[in-house]
Order: structure tokens, then C-alpha cells, then sequence
């Protein structure tokens, strides 16, 4: 646990204490560092572990089940691209494709400049405006191809990397 | 209990309530085929589907390993459509598993192939795309090769019960998962004890002790003077190996086979057991005697050393100072013994037969050396040491009962060989204790109260006066009870014995598998009783002893006046005492 500064180990540690009463409480303390912080590293878990006494194999192994959690740090703007049915016969794979082309990453990596993370999404339910994209929550309907670069080029104007 | 009425095969039965239906069939005579559940459930993820059956009352076929009985059930075992999924389940398995069974340790005690041979699965019947492999190596004592799991958690299930330590879990989800340690990591960089309960319950070879038997070709090819120690436990259960009865003792048998294996010297590490008391004790005395820390936890089980170093780094100054009792052989034999036979410590190599894969990683710990001289050279598991005597071609049955050499460091106490059963240190060390606080011999030589399978016992003696409260934990979970009283200053004892295998070394991770499938001619319960039958295999030996505490083996008497001095002595510190320190529970990779 060496790279967790005092701060930090406070701040998990008053997440931990709001669900002491639980008798299940694992799922409810990760969603909330997983919201605050965006990640959830081998530190924070040991940190957990040692305080819940759930082994640090067991936390790990939710983390990396549940594609809502990350291990490693999100980008500023994460882009989802829905790789569902209707997105997909619409075209998303080519999509996708680009934004990896234009971001140097595959889904699932974060750019260097810590701007973006790429991830492919299963349906998200907006079959009607396929292919569908989100950027931190928002929908974007019918993206052609063409639009990708316009798009990234958009987010990297508002800039400010985390 | 309520019982139930079933019909089995046609066949009614009364079964108790609750009862799985694997567990009711078994007791009705009916041995399912299954894979991956455990004794009582303790696994019991019905992962596998190898135990399939048809059951009136259940939607299509249930999993036999978790599906309860229920008033008129009917259960058909051998229908062809029960038949024919158990194959498929077990063929699906073998489509996702590296094949290389002759290259195997689990071969001839695998689960998997069992199953496969029993449900006519063939091989190559579904092929396709296999999960990403990982194959660990990289700590002294246990190796893990993903190609070979099935992911049934049995591995995870008991290191979570024997040690609360969890350190195997499920990890990613779908055709990705794999059971490791948390990242994947290696068993070398988690806070792994290296004991090797996850290797005994592994019904495949995804889990195995890493195989030191080249090492002793090496040695034999290099001209070396070939040593050879083993411990209480193996005794109790090499026999197993060779089909005979769970409770056999084999010592004459073992030393036979040793001196045919080429060693040039056969000991028992009970001599060293016996040097481990005189130590401990005196460690102990004196820690009473001028305010050390109380209560003093004994430290032959590397398993509990490295629990210890990993969870429990504040308290290390509880643990004696003492090495384990093989360590100390093995420096007594390149000291001691080089000397009085004039041999150069050089050209000796020491080889310990152990029931522990923890043994193997203790070896190599930086400490276990004097001089630049290593005292183990080599660490052999009783599976082992049966696989080099199949290797040799010799007929374990037909050997003669030969006896340990005799000479410098042969004789051992009963008080040596009750080491491999939990309760047996502290036993041993009250024997000694009540000789060296009263200055007369205990006259029941037995303390009944430290003995049992229990993984977690108390007593308290009156010797000389004065009240001695001890404590007796196996399984790491249980040792985390005394080690929490002691954190928190409230510890009522004086003395603990910690061993890292419930139920102790007889139940050691390098013993023989107990495999009920591979044991036709054990009793059902054999999962719940075999432990006591080794552990009763060690007592009969100490009853048979005519030396029965550690104080009166006179070649220790001999050691201490030609030697060492006296027990404590600088140069018993030298040569049999170690040190402890916190371990990093995920280093930086």
C-alpha cells in the first residue's frame, strides 16, 4: 500500500465506514470509489480488504467482472461506442475503428495525454438513432464516420486533461 | 432428522432430509459421477456439470452436487439422456484443457481423467479457441498452470476455510476467467503461505508442488555425499502411495527404499525434533525468566512463518528464534557431523523428505545458511519421494523393515515423532518442561488435553507450582484468534504451537491425495478420517519408543557436550536459531 498518500487513505477509508453496518458491503463501497475516483487500483483494494476482511483475490475478482469498474484510470471524456446489434449493422465497428485511429488506443486503453478512454459498449438501448456514441453520459445519434474526427477534434478544444 | 422416501434406479430408499442427492445416492450405494464438489459441500459451486442426473420435481437435469432430496423423488442415474450430458459436460471440460497428461504431476491421481475414462467422454469432440494460459512457476513451492483448470474453486473454497486468507479468487468473467491470485500475480509476489491445501484439493494439475527430483540427480552425478532426512509425517502416509491402508506406518519400509535410492546416510529429523525441544525450551525458560515476549510460538511450520511475516509483522518476536527442526539438521549435519566423519561440508548434500510444499520456499530463505554453507540442499514431498521409488523400479511391499543409521545423529524420542500431529510440539516441550521444572520424569509421559484433530484447543498445567496455560492452533484462521489476543494485549497463555495444515503436518500440502475415487478399499467417511489415522500412526510409534522425551536421547546429551555447549549457546544460535521480518503482502512487480 505504499503509493496511497494520507489523503487519499482518509478519504477510502470514510467511504468504507459509510456501509459498516451492511453484511454485504462490498458492491456499495466500490461503486462509490469507482464514481469518485474513477478507478479502483490494487492499493485501494488492499486498503479495503484490510478493513472489511475480504480477501484481496475476491475484490479483485468483482473489479475485473464488472465492466463498470476500472483498474485503471479513466480518461477525462470516456467515449462508449455501442457495438449492439442495430448500432453494429449501422456501422459502429467502423466507427469505433476510427476513433482508435485517431486516438492511437484500442477500446479499453486511455489515451496517453489522459484525455480519453475508448470502450466498447453492448447495446445501450437507442436502437432508433443507430449508431449511437456517449462522451460522459451524452448521446450522440446517427454518428457517421466522417464525424469521428470533427468530434474528437470538439474535445480536445475543451482540453484540461485530469 | 425428517427422512425422506426416494427411488433411485427404481429402487426406494429412506434418506435423511437435506441431503444433496449426490450425497444420498452415495449413502444408498451409488457413486455419481462428479467432479468438481467437495467433501460436504465445501465446494459447492456446481460449476462443473459432470454430476447430472434426472430428478422428478426439477426442470430438465439437475446438478446432483447441490440439488436436494425431496419426498417421492425419483432419480434416474443411468438414464441415456443423464448419460449422455455428463459426457458432453466432461468432453466440453476436455475441450478447453492442455492435454499433456503423460507430462502430468496429477497423472494417476487426476479427477478430470477419472470422469473422462468413467463417462466414455472423447477427446477432440468440441474444438475451438482456448483461454489465455498462465503458467507460474516462479515461487519455490507451488506451481499453477491455468491450461489445466476447470475452474470448479475448490482451491478457493479452502484456502479461505483452513486459512481465511483467500488468496485464490475467480477473476474477469466468461470465456476469460481464470482462478488466480488478485492481477493474476504469481504465488511468489501475493501474501501466499506456500502451504499447499489448494494442491491436495486440485482434482486436476492446475495446481502442483514444484518438482525437485532432478536436483538429487544432479547431486548423485556431481559425486556428492548424499544425506537424507524425513519427517514424522511421511511415515504416516508414504504407504498410501503404494496402495496400502490410510493409518499404515512405513518407516522400516521408507528407510529401505532410501538406502536403495542411493543415500549414503538415512536419518530420521526426529533427532533434530528432539534438538528443537531442548532449544525451545530453554528459549522459553528464559524468556519467563527475564521478561521476553510471552506468550512464545513455536516455529517449525515454514507455512505459519510466512502468515506470520505477511499478516502479523508487528508481533514477530512472539515466534522462537528457533529454525525448524529439519534446518537445524541440516546445519548439525554439515557441522557437526562433516567434522566427526571428515567430510567436507563442500561435497555434502542434504535432502529432506517433508509433507510440505512450504518446506521447499523455507530452504531457500536467505537465513538458512551458516557460513555460506546452505543446510538443506534439497526438499522433497512425500509424493515425491514416492515417485522417485516408482522411478527406481523397487517393490515397496516387498521391502524389508530396515532401521535409520544409528550412528552420531539416530536416535530419536517418541517425543520426536508426535511432531507431525497438531498438539505434538507442545507435547513434546512439555515433557521436557515438566523434567526441567520439577527435576522428575511426568509419569503418564502423555498430555492427553493437547491432543485432537481440533483447530483450536487450550490447557492449562500446574507443573512445579506454578500454572502453565497453553494453546494449540491449526489452520491459519485459527491461529488469527490467539495472534488477534495477543495484539490487543490479552493473550492468557504462555506458550503456543502454530502449525499451518489443519490438523498439522499429517495433513501436510506435499502428502499423498486423498482421493476417494482412487481408495476403493477406504470407508465412505475417509475425508473426514484420515487425518486422525495418521496422526494415531505417529502415537503408536512414540508408545513403541523406549525414549520418550526429547532430554534423554542421549546422542542430543552427546551433541550438546562435544559440540554445541550447552542449549542457547553462541554457537547454537549460530548454527539453529533465525530471524523473522515483515514481508511486503503485493511488492512492486
Amino acid at each position: 500500500m505504499a503509493h496511497l498518500s494520507a489523503t487519499a487513505k482518509k478519504q477510502i477509508e470514510e467511504i468504507i465506514a459509510r456501509y459498516q453496518n451492511e453484511t454485504t458491503p462490498l458492491m456499495m463501497i466500490l461503486s462509490d470509489i469507482q464514481r469518485e475516483y474513477g478507478y479502483i487500483p490494487l492499493d485501494v483494494q488492499e486498503l479495503i480488504s484490510e478493513k472489511t476482511g475480504i480477501p484481496v483475490a475476491e475484490i479483485y475478482g468483482v473489479v475485473t467482472f464488472y465492466s463498470f469498474f476500472s483498474l485503471t484510470p479513466k480518461g477525462k471524456y470516456v467515449i462508449g461506442v455501442c457495438l449492439g446489434t442495430a448500432c453494429y449493422v449501422k456501422g459502429s465497428q467502423q466507427v469505433i475503428d476510427k476513433f482508435a485511429e485517431i486516438l492511437k488506443i484500442k477500446p479499453g486503453e486511455t489515451s496517453e495525454d489522459g484525455l480519453f478512454t475508448l470502450d466498447a459498449l453492448r447495446c445501450i438501448g437507442a436502437c432508433g438513432i443507430a449508431p449511437a456514441i456517449t462522451i460522459n453520459g451524452k448521446v450522440y445519434p446517427k454518428v457517421a464516420v466522417s464525424d469521428v474526427p470533427k468530434i474528437v477534434e470538439e474535445y480536445r478544444q475543451l482540453g484540461g486533461a485530469n | 432428522m425428517a427422512k425422506v422416501n426416494i427411488k433411485i434406479e427404481g429402487q426406494s430408499y429412506q434418506v435423511e432430509e437435506g441431503l444433496t442427492i449426490l450425497e444420498a445416492a452415495r449413502e444408498c450405494g451409488y457413486e455419481i459421477p462428479s467432479l468438481c464438489a467437495f467433501n460436504h459441500g465445501e465446494c459447492s459451486l456446481a460449476s462443473c456439470r459432470v454430476c447430472l442426473v434426472e430428478a422428478t420435481g426439477a426442470r430438465g437435469l439437475v446438478a446432483s452436487c447441490v440439488y436436494p432430496v425431496a419426498e417421492g423423488m425419483e432419480i434416474k442415474i443411468s438414464s441415456p439422456k443423464a448419460t449422455a450430458a455428463r459426457r458432453a459436460s466432461v468432453e466440453l471440460l476436455l475441450s478447453n484443457h492442455s492435454l499433456n497428461c503423460q507430462q502430468c504431476d496429477k497423472n494417476g491421481h487426476c479427477e478430470l481423467l477419472y470422469v473422462a475414462q468413467i463417462t466414455g467422454a472423447r477427446e477432440g469432440k468440441f474444438r475451438g479457441e482456448k483461454t489465455p494460459v498462465t503458467i507460474d512457476k516462479l515461487s519455490s513451492s507451488i506451481v499453477r498452470d491455468t491450461s489445466k483448470c476447470i475452474l470448479c474453486g475448490r482451491c478457493v473454497s479452502r484456502c479461505v476455510n483452513a486459512h481465511g486468507t483467500g488468496i485464490l479468487g475467480f477473476q474477469k468473467r466468461g470465456f476469460q476467467t481464470i482462478v488466480a491470485p488478485a492481477e493474476n500475480r504469481s504465488f511468489a509476489e501475493s501474501p501466499c503461505i506456500l502451504c499447499g491445501q489448494c494442491v491436495s484439493v486440485c482434482p486436476t494439475g492446475a495446481l502442483s508442488e514444484k518438482s525437485e527430483i532432478d536436483l538429487i540427480d544432479e547431486a548423485k552425478l556431481a559425486g556428492k555425499y548424499l544425506v537424507v532426512q524425513t519427517a514424522p509425517a511421511v511415515r504416516a502416509a508414504l504407504g498410501e502411495e503404494f496402495g496400502m491402508k490410510i493409518g499404515t506406518a512405513v518407516t522400516g519400509k521408507m528407510v529401505a527404499a532410501l538406502r536403495r535410492l542411493g543415500f549414503d546416510k538415512v536419518y530420521d529429523t526426529n533427532f533434530a525434533a528432539d534438538l528443537t525441544i531442548m532449544e525451545e525450551a530453554t528459549e522459553l525458560l528464559g524468556r519467563i525468566k527475564n521478561g521476553g515476549a510471552l506468550p512464545m510460538i513455536t516455529s517449525c511450520s515454514p507455512g505459519w512463518v510466512n502468515y506470520a511475516e505477511y499478516y502479523y509483522a508487528d508481533q514477530l518476536d512472539h515466534l522462537s528464534t528457533c529454525k525448524s527442526p529439519h534446518q537445524m539438521q541440516g546445519a548439525i549435519i554439515k557441522s557437526y557431523f562433516a567434522e566427526q566423519k571428515g567430510i567436507d561440508p563442500k561435497d555434502i548434500f542434504v535432502v529432506s523428505i517433508m509433507p510440505c510444499t512450504a518446506k521447499k520456499h523455507e530452504k531457500d530463505r536467505p537465513e538458512m545458511e551458516v557460513e555460506g554453507l546452505r543446510d538443506v540442499d534439497a526438499v522433497l514431498t512425500t509424493r515425491e519421494l514416492a515417485k522417485l521409488i516408482k522411478r527406481s523400479g523397487i517393490n515397496f511391499a516387498k521391502l524389508p523393515d530396515e532401521e535409520f543409521d544409528q550412528d552420531l545423529l539416530g536416535e530419536y524420542s517418541g517425543a520426536g515423532v508426535i511432531f507431525g500431529a497438531t498438539g505434538g510440539v507442545m507435547e513434546a516441550a512439555l515433557r521436557t518442561a515438566y523434567f526441567v521444572l520439577t527435576g522428575k520424569e511426568h509419569e503418564a509421559i502423555k498430555f492427553e488435553d493437547v491432543r485432537g484433530m481440533e483447530g483450536l484447543k487450550e490447557a492449562s498445567f500446574n507443573i512445579a507450582g506454578s500454572e502453565i496455560k497453553v494453546a494449540i492452533a491449526s489452520g491459519m484462521k485459527n491461529a488469527k484468534v490467539l495472534l488477534d489476543q495477543i495484539r490487543e494485549g490479552n493473550s492468557p497463555y504462555t506458550f503456543i504451537e502454530i502449525m499451518g495444515c489443519p490438523g498439522g503436518c499429517i495433513n501436510g500440502g506435499g502428502q499423498p491425495f486423498v482421493k476417494p475415487m482412487f481408495l476403493p478399499n477406504e470407508d465412505l467417511n475417509i475425508l473426514d478420517t484420515y487425518r486422525e489415522k495418521r496422526a494415531q500412526a505417529l502415537y503408536s510409534e512414540d508408545e513403541r519408543q523406549a525414549v520418550r522425551q526429547s532430554h534423554n536421547n542421549t546422542q542430543i546429551q552427546a551433541l550438546y557436550k562435544n559440540f554445541l555447549g550447552e542449549p542457547n549457546s553462541h554457537k547454537a544460535h549460530e548454527l539453529l536459531h533465525t530471524s523473522y521480518a515483515k514481508k511486503e503482502q503485493f511488492p512492486e512487480k
